[in-house]
C-alpha cells in the first residue's frame, strides 16, 4: 500500500476500568485522513466510552492515544501535561448526545466562542466564520437566539457548527441523534452526509443503521469492551462474520 | 415636637448615618465577593482534608451571633493590644469602623461561599464538559462557563444575604460607630422623642427596596437566556 492516506488518530489497546468492572478491553483503531468510521454496539458495550477515551474526557487505565503521530502522555491514571490535551482537544471536534450547547450564550456565541477564547482568533473574522458556518447548517435566521428556543435538531446542527468552527482534524460524534425527536434525526443526519461528502474524518458512535451503511467508510462493532467485528460496511451487514453482530443487526431490523 | 419637625432638625445626622450605613455594608459585601469565589472552589474541587479549617470556619460563623463576634474581635483586641502594636496593627483595631467592617466582611464571606459553592455544583456537567472538548483550559472554562452559571443561579440567595448583612450591620452602632442605628441612638438620647426610630426604620426600608430593584435588574439581565415559562393561562 503506497498511496495510504494519512494516519490522523491512532487508539492503541485502550483499556478502561471503572471500579472493579473492565469496561474497555484492549481496543484499538486508526483513523486516517477522510476515514468516516462508525462504531456500533449494545448499550453496555463501551462505545461512548471509547469515544470519550479518544479526547480524554475520560482518561485511559492503559493504553495509548496519538493524534498526528503525538502521542498523549499520560501518568497516574491522569494525563501528564494538561496543555497536550488541551491542543489536542482543539484538533478532534466533539458532537455530544444532549448536544451541550452553552445555554447562557446565543447561537453566533456558541459558535464564536472557541475560535475567539480559544485560538484567539479576532472578533469579527470569528463571526464571519460562525455565519457562514450557520448558514451551512441551515441556521442563518437564528443566530441571535439562545439555545432554549431552539429544537433539538437545530440545537445539534449549532453543535456540529460549533465543532466545524475550531477546523478540526477529526470530529468525535457521541450518539447525535440519540436524543432527538425522529422527525428531527433526518436534518442532522444530512448535515452529518454532507461533511462526510466533503472527506471530513469522522468517528460516530451511533444507533443509526443507515449511516453506519450507506455513510461510513469502516464500521466497528463493539460487543462487551472489544471489538468483535470491523470492516467496510457493505461486507459486513452483507456477511456478518461474529454471533454478536449478526445477532444485533437481527434485533435491529 | 411632631415626627416631621425632628426629621427637619435632624436629617443631616440621619444622611452621614446612612451613608455610614451603606458604606459598612457595601464595603463588607464588596470584599466577600471577592474572596468568597476562591474559597467556594476550594469547597468544591479541594480534598476533604484540606477543606477541614474552611469547614470550621464556615460554622464557627454561622453557628455563633454576629455581636458576639463583633464583641470578639472589637474588645478581644484591646486585650492583645502589646502584641498588636508590634505586629503595627494596633492602628487597625483601635478604630470601631475597621473592626466592624473586618467582621462583617469575614462573616458575609462565609455565608456567600456557601451559596455559591451550591451555584458552582449546580452547573450543568455537559457545559464544562464541551467547554473541555473545545480545548478550553481550567480557568478559561471557570470564566466563560461555570461562574456566569453559578452567579445566575446564586444571584437571588446573594441579594437576601446582602440585605441580612445590611440590617445586621446596625450592630455596628453598639461598638460606637455611628452608622444610620448609631445617629438614631444619638438623636434619642437628646430628644427622647421614639419617632426618631420610626425614621431610620423607614430610611432602612428605602435602602432595602432600592437595592432590591437593582439586585432584580441585575438578576433579568444574567437570566436572560432562560425561558420564561408561562404558567398557561386556561380558559
Amino acid at each position: 500500500m503506497t498511496d495510504q492516506a494519512e494516519i490522523i488518530l491512532q487508539a492503541e489497546d485502550i483499556r478502561k476500568t471503572f471500579g472493579s468492572i473492565e469496561v474497555l478491553k484492549g481496543i484499538s483503531l486508526a483513523a486516517r485522513n477522510h476515514d468516516v468510521i462508525s462504531i456500533l454496539g449494545a448499550s453496555g458495550s463501551g462505545k461512548s466510552t471509547f469515544l470519550r477515551c479518544l479526547n480524554f474526557l475520560e482518561t485511559p487505565s492503559s493504553g495509548t492515544v496519538a493524534v498526528h503521530g503525538e502521542e498523549i502522555r499520560v501518568l497516574n491514571g491522569r494525563p501528564q501535561n494538561p496543555r497536550q490535551i488541551e491542543q489536542v482537544r482543539q484538533r478532534l471536534g466533539m458532537v455530544f448526545q444532549q448536544f451541550n450547547l452553552w445555554s447562557h450564550r446565543t447561537v453566533l456565541e456558541n459558535v464564536m466562542e472557541g475560535p475567539v477564547q480559544v485560538k484567539k482568533l479576532p472578533r469579527a473574522e470569528a463571526r464571519d466564520k460562525a455565519e457562514a458556518l450557520l448558514a451551512r447548517v441551515g441556521l442563518a435566521e437564528r443566530m441571535q437566539m439562545y439555545p432554549s428556543q431552539l429544537s433539538g435538531g437545530q440545537q445539534q446542527r449549532v453543535a456540529i457548527a460549533r465543532a466545524l468552527a475550531m477546523e478540526p482534524d477529526a470530529i468525535l460524534f457521541d450518539e447525535p441523534t440519540s436524543a432527538l425527536d425522529p422527525e428531527l434525526v433526518g436534518e442532522v443526519l444530512k448535515v452529518m452526509q454532507s461533511l462526510a461528502e466533503e472527506g471530513r474524518t469522522m468517528i460516530v458512535v451511533t444507533h443509526e443503521m443507515s449511516f453506519a451503511r450507506d455513510v461510513s467508510t469502516e464500521v466497528v462493532f463493539l460487543h462487551e469492551g472489544r471489538i468483535a467485528e470491523q470492516g467496510p460496511p457493505e461486507e459486513m451487514f452483507t456477511n456478518p462474520q461474529s454471533d454478536a453482530f449478526r445477532r444485533f443487526i437481527a434485533k435491529i431490523r | 415636637m411632631n415626627p416631621f419637625e425632628i426629621f427637619a432638625e435632624y436629617w443631616p445626622r440621619l444622611l452621614d448615618g446612612t451613608l455610614m450605613t451603606i458604606k459598612l455594608t457595601g464595603l463588607g459585601a464588596l470584599i466577600a465577593a471577592l474572596v468568597s469565589p476562591w474559597l467556594a472552589l476550594w469547597r468544591v474541587h479541594g480534598s476533604t482534608l484540606s477543606q477541614l479549617p474552611l469547614r470550621l470556619y464556615i460554622s464557627f460563623i454561622r453557628g455563633t451571633p454576629i455581636l458576639a463576634q463583633l464583641f470578639l474581635v472589637f474588645y478581644g483586641s484591646g486585650q492583645f493590644r502589646p502584641l498588636l502594636t508590634e505586629w503595627g496593627l494596633w492602628n487597625f483595631f483601635r478604630d470601631p469602623f475597621n473592626c466592624a467592617l473586618l467582621v462583617f466582611a469575614v462573616n458575609s464571606t462565609a455565608y456567600q461561599t456557601e451559596i455559591l459553592r451550591g451555584g458552582i455544583q449546580g452547573v450543568a456537567s455537559g457545559e464544562i464538559e464541551a467547554a473541555k472538548a473545545v480545548g478550553m483550559g481550567r480557568l478559561l472554562t471557570l470564566r466563560r462557563v461555570v461562574f456566569p452559571h453559578a452567579y445566575r443561579i446564586a444571584w437571588p440567595a446573594i441579594g437576601n444575604e446582602v440585605i441580612l448583612l445590611m440590617k445586621a450591620s446596625a450592630l455596628a452602632s453598639v461598638v460606637t460607630v455611628f452608622d444610620l442605628m448609631g445617629r438614631t441612638r444619638q438623636i434619642f438620647s437628646r430628644t427622647f422623642d421614639f419617632s426618631v426610630y420610626l425614621w431610620a426604620a423607614v430610611i432602612y426600608l428605602c435602602i432595602t427596596a432600592a437595592f432590591v430593584l437593582l439586585w432584580r435588574l441585575a438578576e433579568r439581565r444574567l437570566s436572560r437566556h432562560v425561558p420564561i415559562h408561562t404558567t398557561g393561562a386556561k380558559p
